[in-house]
């Protein structure tokens, strides 16, 4: 598939909000640190940054951007509006939270029932987003059990290693807001790791015999392609990434992603509150490099079955 | 609305003979002409006169290989939407843009109101659906639905293009939820089939298979002409050679 770079911007933007939006609301809501308007202002803005930045580029690969807005209509059966309607469902949380947070100083009392939607909210958007890959029966490495797995491990991930940036600035970071992350980060480790492991094993089951249903005479072979030029089907879908180049991108990403920011974090139970946000944009700018790297790979990696009918040997 | 009708009046689609096509592209052409002035036009195309012309058809003849050596032949196959039962590329739509009618079972992009996801076409195993660069819309095979219930044209005109441009009669329109059709039967006789049922959309075209050819190995050739006597057996051959041979002396 090919990989368009405002969906690869969307998709990471917005999960590692959401995530951020989820670590802030639940460690709010739980008491972890004093409700300081500061870090509320920038822990809250910069993830509602990340989520409208993301959700505004979502429209520029769209060919009429300025009917986005029908897009909310049809939640009953796609995965796509449901994704919007989510999305846009968690600014009200979201604002009741920041609001009471930056200028009130208070997120306890009733305010932990907006945390809660938040939550609850964001990590729905997150899902139903990997939902909409892990829906197509079209695509053999996004139609596994595992997909929304990666987007939900990696939104927390990335927004962890954030949320670790973000406290950094304000107090000495307690252990659990290390100790949390680095869970989240391990636990999206063997998410992607398994997810690379099952679309590596997924038989590749159809073949040109069965796209043409010619099978029953003889082994079918792509002879002559309906035009000279390669056309929208075959520029969309028929993207392709060597499998060697493949191998080495998983390599770096996974270093990048996971590696990296769990050597910082580890660092961090040592340093002092000083160098602390050193550590944290390091492991935030391998963190969100590898993510780029691994949604590219996402999009890459996938093969459409309609290439069967343009040479493909199975899918 | 892109939630599914559960069942629909009729099934109209196309029946397609793969024995006869003779990959001429007369169907395609034909559908490019018709449909960048119908339905959901312009069927544009990008740089068409430059290095890389390339555009929305939605109608497309591959050639396939089929078999090996002498019992090897190949196929021509038209492949355009299906106009499938239970598809995916209408329920992914988030606009409500694609849908399936209810009264006679085609799969339609409102023009109006899709906004150029694409998602659609992602979700379609056949490759059927082709985004228009410049309209910035996605655009699919209508069954020419301005075309078969138009009352301005003809009655033998109340066809798809295709069906009306293929010279070769390997197209073939009708209700192929109705068993009585001729279609139906048609597809009864032939042993029609469904592509890739595999995916799971059930789709209402069908294709007729190739019929079963001559064993090759088998020493049963028949020339298609005579062959002409050798030269030098008859008597007016033998005299020109001769007098050829002589004046060229
Ligand atoms: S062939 Fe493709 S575009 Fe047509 S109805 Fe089936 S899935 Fe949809
Ligand atoms: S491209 Fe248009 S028709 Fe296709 S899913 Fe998007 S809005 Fe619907």
């Amino acid at each position: 598939m090919h990989p368009a770079y405002s969906v690869i911007f969307f998709t990471t933007a917005s999960g590692a909000g959401y995530g951020l939006l989820v670590w802030l609301a639940m460690a709010s809501a739980l008491g972890g640190f004093p409700p300081d308007w500061a870090l509320g202002l920038i822990g809250l803005g910069l993830a509602l940054a990340l989520v409208t930045g993301g959700l505004l580029s979502s429209t520029a690969h769209l060919g009429r951007p300025e009917r986005a807005w029908r897009a909310f209509s049809q939640w009953r059966s796609s995965w796509l509006s449901r994704e919007g309607v989510l999305a846009v469902a968690t600014y009200i949380p979201a604002a009741i939270l920041g609001i009471s947070w930056v200028f009130y100083e208070k997120f306890d009392g009733p305010v932990i029932i907006a945390s809660l939607l938040v939550s609850v909210l964001a990590l729905t958007t997150v899902y139903a987003t990997g939902m909409i890959y892990a829906s197509l029966p079209t695509i053999r490495a996004w139609n596994q059990p595992l997909t929304v797995a990666v987007y939900l491990t990696l939104a927390m991930a990335t927004g962890g290693i954030l949320f670790v940036f973000v406290l950094s600035f304000f107090a000495p970071l307690p252990t659990w807001a290390i100790a949390l992350p680095l869970v989240a980060i391990i636990g999206a480790y063997f998410t992607k790791r398994f997810y690379w492991e099952a679309i590596d094993e997924a038989p590749r089951t159809l073949r040109p015999e069965n796209a043409t249903g010619l099978g029953h005479i003889g082994k079918v072979h792509h002879l002559e392609p309906p035009h000279a030029q390669a056309n929208y089907v075959m520029r969309e879908m028929g993207f392709k990434v060597a499998r060697n180049h493949a191998d080495k991108l998983r390599r770096l990403s996974a270093y990048l992603m996971f590696l990296v920011p769990i050597v910082c974090l580890l660092l961090l139970l040592m340093v002092s509150t000083f160098t602390a946000p050193l550590f944290a944009l390091v492991a935030v700018l391998a963190m969100g490099i590898g993510v780029v790297i691994e949604r590219w790979l996402f999009f890459a990696e996938a093969e459409h079955v309609v290439m069967l009918y343009y040479g493909a040997d199975a899918a | 609305m892109t939630t599914l009708p559960k069942s629909t009046k009729k099934k109209l689609g196309l029946v397609i003979d793969l024995d006869i096509c003779v990959g001429c592209q007369a169907c395609a052409t034909s559908c490019k002409e018709w449909n960048t002035g119908g339905y959901s036009a312009p069927l544009s195309d990008t740089d068409p006169y430059g290095a890389d012309p390339h555009g929305a058809w939605l109608n497309r003849i591959h050639g396939f290989e089929v078999g090996d050596g002498e019992s090897g032949q190949t196929v021509h196959f038209p492949r355009s939407c299906l106009h499938c039962e239970t598809p995916a590329c209408v329920t992914v739509c988030p606009t409500g843009a694609s849908y399936k009618r209810e009264e006679d079972g085609i799969v339609l992009v409102n023009p109006d109101t899709c906004i150029g996801c694409k998602l659609c076409s992602w979700a379609c195993p056949y490759g059927a659906r082709e985004y228009d660069e410049n309209h910035g819309v996605m655009k699919k095979c209508t069954l020419c639905v301005d075309r078969i219930y138009n009352q301005h044209l003809a009655e033998e005109d109340r066809v798809p293009a295709c069906v009306r441009a293929c010279p070769t009669g390997a197209r073939h329109f009708g209700d192929i939820g109705d068993p009585n059709s001729a279609v139906s039967k048609l597809v009864a006789d032939r042993g029609g089939y469904d592509l890739m049922p595999e995916m799971g959309y059930k789709p209402v075209n069908k294709y007729l298979p190739p019929r079963a050819r001559r064993d090759g190995s088998a020493n049963n050739f028949q020339p298609a002409v005579e062959a002409p006597d050798p030269p030098g057996k008859d008597l007016a051959t033998s005299f020109f050679a001769w007098a050829d041979k002589m004046l060229s002396q």
